[in-house]
């Protein structure tokens, strides 16, 4: 039996209990004959053989039959993140209990232009993963998808250059260190190495690389997807810790937005942040632009919270210290490189920088105490 | 559909805490007892907080890849993964006998079992005389030998000794080794005066923990005097006051311990198949899995890891 005729078989067989309405093909039965359509034929009273000559016989068809076959019968899964996140893929429009935000965020192609895009391949991007999905077999079509994922920036790397993978837990060694080898707590963070490529990947073995490389995302997207991600703010996080994580409860509110700007901007992490410091009193930072949502402060920023909640329980103080203008705004110059992750790509040379090494190493030769720290003295009031 | 999740520690600092979770929820995916097998941690991603989310089975067994029952079994991970109704008591434990609760979730509509620790379930007896062999090298080792078990101690969580005891005991009883003794790392008997416990030229010294890091590749070491830094690693075995110590690393790192997973999701019902029988043949070969590596990442020893 030919791929198609399984592929009819498996429509008839369903058209027999329940009439079909799949990306475009309608099928229903009135008990002695069947009504076909398609957004371009029409077909009323079809008697069973005559249905099967039709849906086997007609080119136009031939891609219905198969796309309702692969959705229906090869992936299944209905209601799952898994099938979303794969017609979210191809931009097949997602039905409606996959969805239920207002706005769609694309306007999907019809049937017969996706068809065609999944010849050569469709495109997404998921944080810093491209993803292509494509039909796996061009040359006899059976409508089966593989998936390809890589670096955005391998986009225009040709294949042999990369290191190819198909087993999804590789994704693991792939997502743990960043470039230069070192470890990153943050999955989202934007530090995702690049050189690897995943190729022939079926929709399970897809979600689960990615999985490893962004856990937890596909579900989350598919809650705000369907309208029922649950955010929790926080004051709720911070109230449910216990141990060490109790006193993160007692960071000043004008502190968490500093958090969420030091934490959560898109320079820092991919995840958009939904959470705010409670239900109707927003954050100042904005939440970011990944496709992807954050629903509650992560484990790493529970870890920072602590540090400042502690650090933020103490008074200020004035210090003087001496200071020529210049000193003064190398200070910021350093705290502002440090923060942006830019030491490293200081020139050795480039003495104008006031966080080059060695302004930094004069001004601690010039300024420092014997104690290594920097000489001022405290102010008293 | 039938999931497991491997609810771990893991570190910000050290990807090499988790690594043993994943290696033992590889070897549990390979059987394919399981519809899904997920790993998660309270300071990694997927955070406990969101793992039941990612599971499409809507029975989940869910085992804590920690030592002994308390703060994290208690309330942490049953805080965070929202079960339901759950209250230590429905454990009805003294402290190292906790097997299944069955409970519903707050966020998704799934049954989870969950389960005792691996450190107190009867197979980690198995999985620590195991360790022993593995880092002796020696399938028969017994005569002659004495075996340390090594625990943090009872001031910082009073079921951590109580695990180890229960173990020690254990195999106290099967009269294997010469002699048998708990040691702790804050309390007496200390691991530091191991040379007094053992009258046996060969000692074997167990840490039970889950993964290497800070206690099992600095403090211990040094606290025996296999070494006087760290960092300068040491021999397997070591001359000590006239005593050989085979020093075994976590015993988190030994490939079994993918059995006790099983074990205890089994004693919660699920549906195994052959899964256990192949996991023993496959991990009690000693030739593969996380144990080969850490072995030797203790004899040359590898980074200090240390954690907040
Ligand atoms: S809390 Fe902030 S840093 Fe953490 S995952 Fe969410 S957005 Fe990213």
């Amino acid at each position: 039996m030919t791929a198609l005729e399984t592929a009819v078989d498996a429509l008839l067989e369903r058209a027999e209990d329940n009439s079909v309405t799949f990306d475009g093909l309608r099928l229903g039965s009135d008990g002695d004959a069947y009504t076909l359509s398609t957004p371009t034929i029409e077909r009323d009273g079809l008697e069973a053989d005559a249905l099967r000559d039709v849906l086997t016989g007609l080119d136009d068809l031939e891609p219905y039959v198969r796309n309702w076959y692969h959705w229906q019968v090869r992936v299944g899964a209905k209601g799952t993140a898994r099938r979303a996140f794969l017609r979210w893929c191809e931009r097949a429009p997602l039905s409606a209990d996959e969805m239920q935000v207002a706005d769609p965020v694309d306007e999907s192609p019809t049937l017969p232009k996706r068809n065609a895009a999944l010849e050569t391949g469709i495109d997404r991007e998921w944080g810093q993963l491209a993803i292509t999905a494509r039909f796996l077999d061009t040359t006899e079509p059976t409508g089966e998808r593989v998936y390809d994922c890589w670096h955005v920036e391998d986009a225009d790397t040709a294949l042999e250059a990369l290191e190819v993978y198909d087993e999804p837990s590789d994704a693991r060694e792939i997502a743990t260190n960043d470039e230069d080898g070192r470890y990153r707590p943050l999955k989202t963070a934007p530090t995702l190495r690049s050189g690897w490529a995943f190729t022939g990947l079926s929709g399970r073995e897809l979600v689960d690389t990615i999985g490893f490389i962004y856990p937890a995302t596909i579900a989350n997207w598919h809650r705000e997807q369907r309208g029922n991600l649950d955010v929790d703010h926080w004051v709720d996080t911070a109230e449910r810790q216990t141990g060490i994580y109790d006193v993160i409860d007692d960071l000043p509110r004008e502190a968490v937005d500093w958090l969420a700007e030091a934490c959560c901007v898109d320079s820092q992490c991919l995840r958009r942040r939904e959470w705010e410091y409670e239900a109707g009193d927003d954050l100042e930072p904005a939440g970011g632009d990944g496709p992807f949502p954050c629903r509650e402060p992560c484990s790493l920023v529970v870890a920072a919270a602590r540090k400042w909640a502690i650090l933020e329980s103490e008074t200020e103080k004035t210090y003087e210290l001496e200071l020529t203008t210049s000193e003064y705004n190398q200070l910021a110059d350093l705290i502002d490189a440090v923060a942006d992750g830019r030491v490293d790509d200081i020139r050795e040379a480039d003495v104008n920088d006031g966080a080059n090494r060695y302004r930094a190493r004069y001004l601690r030769a010039k300024r420092f105490d014997d104690e290594g720290g920097l000489d001022a003295r405290e102010r008293s009031e | 559909m039938q999931a497991l999740v491997v609810a771990a520690h893991g570190s910000h600092l050290n990807p090499d805490a988790s690594d043993p979770t994943y290696a033992h929820a590889e070897t549990v995916r390979e059987t394919g007892a399981f519809d899904e097998v997920r790993e998660t941690f309270w300071k990694e991603e997927p955070h406990f907080r969101e793992v039941i989310r990612t599971l499409e089975s809507e029975e989940i067994f869910v085992v804590p890849l920690f030592i002994s029952e308390g703060y994290f079994t208690e309330q942490v991970i049953p805080r965070e993964l929202r079960l339901e109704g759950w209250d230590p008591e429905q454990w009805d434990s003294d402290g190292t006998s906790a097997t299944e609760v069955t409970l519903e979730v707050g966020d998704a509509e799934k049954t989870v079992h969950y389960c005792g620790p691996v450190g107190t379930h009867d197979a980690m007896t198995d999985v620590i005389v195991q360790r022993a062999e593995t880092v002796t090298g020696d399938p028969e080792v017994s005569e002659g030998v004495g075996l340390a078990v090594v625990g943090h101690g009872t001031d910082r969580n009073e079921n951590s000794a109580k695990a180890i005891e229960y173990h020690t005991e254990r195999i106290r009883k099967r009269d294997r080794f010469d002699a048998v003794q708990a040691l702790y790392m804050d309390e007496a008997p200390e691991v530091d005066d191991v040379t007094e416990y053992f009258e046996t030229d060969d000692i074997v010294v167990v840490p039970l923990f889950i993964a290497d890091g800070y206690h099992t590749q600095e403090d211990i070491p040094e606290d025996m005097g296999l070494t006087p830094d760290y960092r300068l690693g040491w021999d397997v075995p070591s001359e000590v006051d006239g005593h050989r110590i085979w020093y075994a690393g976590a015993v988190g790192t030994e490939a079994l311990l993918a059995d006790v997973l099983l074990e205890r999701a089994s004693d919660a019902g699920a549906t195994l198949g052959d899964a256990l029988e192949r996991v023993r043949q496959e991990t009690m070969q000693g030739d593969a899995g996380p144990s080969e590596s850490n072995s030797s990442h203790a004899q040359t020893n590898g980074k200090p890891v240390t954690d907040s």
